[in-house]
């Protein structure tokens, strides 16, 4: 058993596993029918499915009227004609590219080091059982389960003493600190249970514990570090807090902090601000669709097997 | 948003002798000490970006500071303030507003699509619709929960908005209004975002968890005139009882920690109505520029979430130990 059996992050069953799936060992039943209650519930579960699109389509359709078109037409109707205007005017404003290369420059770090911090600490909790070992892991899920609030005045001020306030290395630095808390929980769990015949075969061969870490035991576990990758990168994505306090000038801001101090801007007219928040969502969007498999292969595959 | 990953340790019984003995074959008596060296980085950076900043943090809520020359201790004073400071206690009225949106509704509304989309879509019509349907449930929680905040905030916007139009388009024009400017509604409108971002988490993580339920003791139960409902409860609820307790928890903990939302919708108001413990020491710190009071109430959020966590697990270890026993 590893650690990662279950996940509250976008894990999807392997298809082996999809719930109904004809080749699942159930035993075989004479199909009944379908009844009429069974139709209007499966209504009611496509109606909630509805509901909760419904916002992503008006977004995305008034995102390509003009606000005039919006007046006559309403939020419902599909654009008279695709008007770019509102997007483009955003895009240009708030530099979009380079909200974009700010948030991937931020979160790419990020995930790399907290990845690389996360492994030290678990070799040594979970290879190395460290005594005390116990209290060590407590300390790490501390970290990452207090709320923000309260380092947030200090570390304001600390790095605002040191220089590094308004830079997007103070929220790299604080990103990778908290986010490995959580991965070392993870990976000590993962390197817990690690075949030990693997690593004594290593040290057999006169492999030196720094040798046997990155040689051996990293290229084993590799499907947990990548879902690691990647979920720290969209957690730091996602984050707001600190970037909004830390990157207070313009061009060191990431995508959801430079697109939500717009918003009530006076210059925000009602098409602009639908574009505004379609820009917000597109490229998380677009992780989901890219990672999706690699995390379903790393949780579903268990971690070291 | 809140999705803090469920991962739980595994559970090791294993001799206690061998459990602290490295993995690696060694050399030498005190075969633990070099594993240190490799925790010194870790702690060193948890110690001066967490350990540091919360005592700090905790001192300077016995202090009056401004932010530019340094803390003058006051005792007791910001605590004593707190205690009789009603937008305090409304923001933790709200934070059970809060609660009601991320963790009640959720769990509750998650628990029966995700039993309708395993036990009926998945197995009466198709597997494949009710993937699809996971995925739509599941849609808002991979956005940033400004950027949710933002798109729900559209919808409302006063006047020309999205919903105030559609109602007008249907006859209830009346009910048309400033829903996230107007105090009877605001509380209620953030409650809908959380609500909406937030449906999809327990849906996925129950929807994972109902594969582990043996359909055999379904067939056992059916077999014994159970029917649907008391199957669900006495099979279904009873399997999955440590993944509700895993949402439960830590949508709790985000529940009590929100502040994207408000930042972006309300900033707090309209009033007090909408303030939150989060955005109420933000704004102290940094637009009232009373950080020592700011301080405290950020401790006093932080103390109120260990006293839930520390409830929360004693409550689940307790009903564990009851059902090994019994």
């Amino acid at each position: 058993m590893t650690a990662t059996s279950t996940s509250g992050r976008p894990v999807r069953p392997t298809p082996a596993h999809e719930p109904g799936d004809s080749n699942r060992v159930v035993p075989k039943r004479r199909r009944r029918p379908r009844t009429v209650t069974e139709w209007v519930l499966l209504l009611g579960a496509v109606i909630v499915a509805i509901v909760i699109a419904f916002p992503f389509l008006l977004i995305l359709v008034n995102s390509f009227k003009s606000p005039s078109d919006y007046a006559s037409g309403g939020p419902l109707q599909l654009p008279a004609e695709i008007y770019l205007d509102g997007i483009v005017a955003f895009w240009e404003r708030v530099d979009f590219p380079q909200k974009l290369w700010n948030s991937v420059l931020i979160s790419g770090l990020v995930s790399v080091f907290a990845v690389v911090v996360s492994v030290l600490n678990a070799f040594a909790i979970g290879i190395g059982r460290v005594r005390g070992r116990t209290w060590v892991i407590g300390l790490f899920l501390l970290a990452n389960m207090l709320p923000q609030e309260v380092l947030l005045y200090p570390l304001y001020y600390m790095f605002k003493q040191i220089g590094l306030y308004n830079n997007v290395w103070a929220v790299i630095i604080i990103f990778t600190v908290i986010q490995s808390a959580f991965g070392t929980y993870l990976l000590s769990a993962v390197y817990g249970t690690f075949p030990k015949s693997v690593l004594e075969a290593a040290a057999i061969d006169g492999a030196g514990r720094w040798r046997i870490l990155w040689q051996v035991i990293v290229p084993i576990s590799r499907p947990t570090i990548s879902v690691l990758l990647i979920f720290f990168f969209i957690w730091t994505w996602n984050e707001f807090l600190i970037p909004l306090t830390f990157l207070v000038s313009n061009e060191n801001q990431t995508v959801p902090v430079a697109i939500s101090v717009l918003q009530g801007d006076r210059l925000m007219d009602v098409t602009t601000t639908s574009a505004s928040a379609l820009l917000g969502l597109v490229p998380t969007l677009i992780f989901f669709l890219i990672f999706q498999r690699t995390l379903t292969r790393g949780i579903t595959a268990g971690a070291v097997k | 948003m809140a999705t803090i990953p469920l991962i739980r340790a595994p559970r090791t019984r294993a001799p206690a002798r061998a459990a602290e003995e490295p993995l690696i074959p060694h050399r030498g008596d005190r075969p633990s000490l070099g594993y240190w060296l490799y925790l010194v980085p870790g702690l060193v950076l948890v110690t001066v970006i967490v350990l540091i900043p919360l005592g700090w943090n905790v001192y300077l809520s016995f202090t009056e500071w401004r932010g530019i020359r340094p803390p003058v201790f006051i005792g007791l004073e910001n605590w004593v303030e707190l205690f009789g400071d009603q937008t305090f206690w409304a923001s933790f009225r709200n934070s059970v507003a809060m609660i009601v949106a991320m963790v009640v509704l959720p769990t509750v509304v998650g628990l029966v699509l995700a039993a309708l989309l395993f036990d009926l879509i998945g197995r009466r019509f198709s597997g494949r619709l009710a993937s699809f349907l996971r995925a739509t449930y599941y849609l808002p929680q991979i956005l940033p929960v400004v950027i949710a905040g933002i798109v729900i905030g559209w919808v409302l916007r006063p006047g020309d908005g999205a919903l105030n139009q559609m109602l007008d388009a249907v006859g209830l024009g009346f009910l048309a209004q400033n829903w996230l400017g107007n105090p009877d509604t605001a509380l209620l409108s953030i409650m809908v975002v959380l609500v909406w971002v937030q449906l999809g988490y327990p849906i996925v993580v129950f929807m994972a968890a109902l594969q582990r339920v043996d359909p055999e003791l379904y067939e056992a139960a059916e077999l014994d005139g159970a029917n649907w409902f008391q199957r669900f409860g006495a099979i279904t609820l009873s399997i999955i009882r440590p993944e509700i307790f895993v949402v439960t928890l830590t949508c709790t903990i985000a529940a009590l920690k929100v502040f994207g939302p408000i930042y972006v919708l309300t900033r707090g108001g309209p009033g007090d109505s909408t303030i939150v413990p989060a955005y109420y020491a933000y704004s102290e710190f940094f637009q009232a520029q009373q950080v020592g009071y700011g301080a405290t109430i950020a401790t006093a959020l932080t103390i109120v979430i260990g006293v839930v966590a520390f409830v929360f697990i004693r409550f689940q270890l307790s009903s564990e130990r009851k059902e090994s026993a019994s």
